[in-house]
């Protein structure tokens, strides 16, 4: 176990680019790395990876295990558990982190547990121990109404998924240099036991949650799905994707992708507009990366106005017109 | 006839304003206001109807599993009210102090000792922790596949059918039985229980497992199983300093937020 190196990232790719967890995790993973002195490594699972590698050299890896099969084209829980495992296998990483995604939160677990080792999920910041040099792994805990930090003390590796935007990625440096080897994943197909039989886009029209600079969001005070309409009229104006909390979400009034928080997207926007929100925890998971946290709401209690710069007590039925045809003419003129 | 099992899990109401939980630096744990109620974890309670669902078309037994202490019988009876046909209680000093790991282990070992099994649903996360990991753990303990995040579970012959959320919508999965499958909140609200299930859940003998009774090893139960330890919980401090925007009357306070908004070059 004391001959576990290095710091390995498990990268992600969608649509054939790397995704933005990866460098993420690189830039992340590259500072443990260098505290430790140790290497740092990613690892690329997918079909028809191509220059990929290179593209994770230049944002941090000094090296890049590729696995490259049609097999593992789409994640699948035994496909991606068996190559994870081979390669810790062979390589005896000290660390490996993944995203807190659609994969890491399904990997992450079950390759923990054939490894008889443990995880973290959904970390928030990650350092090395300066006595130990194990890994720090602190999380929130309780829906974010607190935090924990937590040490795996007797086994190795040490694995760790972290949170969309918890970590900084690098600058891209194409003239840096690393070594990409490749692995065969060595599957039999029969042991992949499920299969994905149809895949279906949700995703709302317009700016994607993740990628937006300003979101405004509707919680269950709204009432109603048709009420989401005015968020739509204000989110237009403003160049906005529009967002909710969990109830809305789970009533059926809008789409599961547009909801914000813990169990949905994570979220940094520079304007994020709050509308008939509590601000529970749970939903401020997911928006606590917003630079400017505005609150419209009827309640002065609601915990939003604890996280909120500016805020409006009041309705919003009465507010958001007028708040919207006020922004009309400020852009406008 | 399908033999499902849930797993389900006693926490305090994780739906408590925001406020409600300290945390305990002496006792290294986080506790609840003494109002808090405690209540069954709500992925586990959509857990229970996404076999209720199963039960309401293709008929089969529902066995709840739980693992805790300081049980509270009216809330853990919970599934049993809302229409599942069993319930056990594993409790054991043997069991306290678990992590993720061990936590799996006893309670996959309570699963071999149910027996037969087609499915085994668990909430996505525990609403307290949030750790993500004994459903993905049973699993893997017990050898069979496992579908994480699924809002929709189809019983077909030999083999279910999982709509499993991903970031841009959900994949639809078919996987054989037996399976895993842990559930999220878009399944979408559980139903409420009827009076008739709360009368016959009441009166419902419930057995208490041991450790023994599971025939579990004592070096993987508990504290002494585990594989991570939690150093240190807190909160951090928040600044809470929100400029309340005033106007005589809510349009006039609207406008004003948007002047604000466009003074402090946000607009």
């Amino acid at each position: 176990m004391a001959d576990n190196k290095g710091v390995m990232i498990c990268g992600e790719i969608t649509e054939g680019k790397l995704a933005p967890i990866t460098a993420e995790l690189l830039g992340g993973g590259r500072k443990l790395a260098d505290t430790l002195g140790e290497e740092l490594s990613a690892v690329l699972i997918g079909s028809g990876i191509g220059d990929l590698a290179t593209e994770a050299i230049a944002f941090g890896a000094d090296k890049v295990f590729v696995v490259d099969d049609p097999l593992l084209e789409d994640y699948r829980t035994d496909s991606y558990v068996a190559v994870m495992e081979k390669i810790v296998k062979e390589v005896s990483p000290n660390i490996v982190l993944m995203g807190q995604t659609a994969m890491g939160r399904d990997l992450a677990p079950r390759l923990a547990f054939r490894l008889d080792t443990a995880t973290s999920m959904d970390c928030l910041d990650l350092s090395i121990d300066p006595d130990s040099k194990l890994l720090l792994q602190t999380r929130s805990v309780y829906g974010g109404n607190a935090m924990g930090t937590y040490v795996c003390e007797g086994t190795k590796p040490q694995i760790a998924t972290v949170r969309a935007k918890a970590m900084d990625p690098m600058g891209k440096d194409d003239s840096r240099k690393g070594e990409v080897v490749t692995i065969d994943a060595g599957l039999d197909p029969s042991m992949i036991r499920t299969t994905v039989v149809d895949k279906v886009k949700e995703e709302v029209e317009g700016i994607k949650l993740e990628d937006a600079d300003v979101i405004v969001t509707g919680g269950r005070g709204m009432g109603s799905g048709e009420a989401f309409q005015e968020l739509e009229a204000l989110a237009k104006l403003l160049g906005a994707a529009v967002g909710s909390t969990r109830p809305p979400c789970d009533n059926g009034w809008v789409p599961a992708a547009m909801q914000v928080g813990l169990t949905g997207k994570i979220v940094s926007p520079t304007l994020y507009i709050a509308v008939a929100v509590s601000g529970a925890s749970q939903h401020m998971a997911g928006c606590s990366g917003a630079k400017n946290i505005i609150a419209i709401n009827k309640d002065a209690e609601a915990n939003i106005f604890n996280e909120a710069r500016f805020g409006i007590v009041g309705d919003y039925k009465k507010v958001l017109p007028a708040f919207t045809e006020k922004v009309k003419n400020l852009l406008a003129g | 006839m399908p033999n499902m099992i849930v797993c389900v899990k006693q926490i305090a109401d994780p739906e408590a304003p925001a406020g409600s939980f300290r945390v305990d630096e002496a006792a290294n744990q986080v506790v609840a206001a003494g109002g808090v109620s405690q209540v069954v974890s709500p992925f586990d309670e959509q857990a229970v109807e996404a076999a209720l669902r199963i039960k309401d078309t293709h008929g089969g037994k529902i066995t709840a599993i739980s693992l805790g202490k300081n049980f509270v019988m009216d809330v853990i009876k919970k599934p049993l009210s809302m229409g599942s046909d069993d319930l056990v209680l594993l409790q054991d000093a043997a069991f306290e102090g678990a992590d993720s790991r061990s936590t799996a282990y006893a309670l996959a070992m309570a699963i071999k000792k149910v027996g037969e099994y087609d499915v085994i649903f668990c909430g996505r996360q525990a609403a307290d922790w949030d750790a993500g990991q004994v459903g993905s753990g049973i699993a893997e303990l017990l050898g069979i596949p496992s579908v994480t995040v699924a809002k929709k579970v189809e019983f077909l012959d030999g083999k279910v059918k999982v709509e499993r959320v991903t970031s841009d919508g959900y994949e639809v999965i078919e996987v054989s039985t037996p399976v895993l499958i842990t559930i999220s909140n878009e399944l979408g609200e559980p139903r409420y229980p009827k009076l008739k299930g709360i009368m016959a859940a009441a009166k419902k003998e419930v057995p208490t497992w041991t450790a023994q009774d599971i025939g579990a090893d004592a070096s993987q139960l508990g504290a002494a199983g585990t594989r991570i330890k939690l150093l240190k919980v807190f909160q951090p401090v928040k600044e809470g300093k929100c400029e309340i925007i005033e106007g005589e009357s809510p349009e006039e306070a609207a406008a004003n937020l948007a002047l604000k908004l466009r003074e402090a070059k946000l607009l």
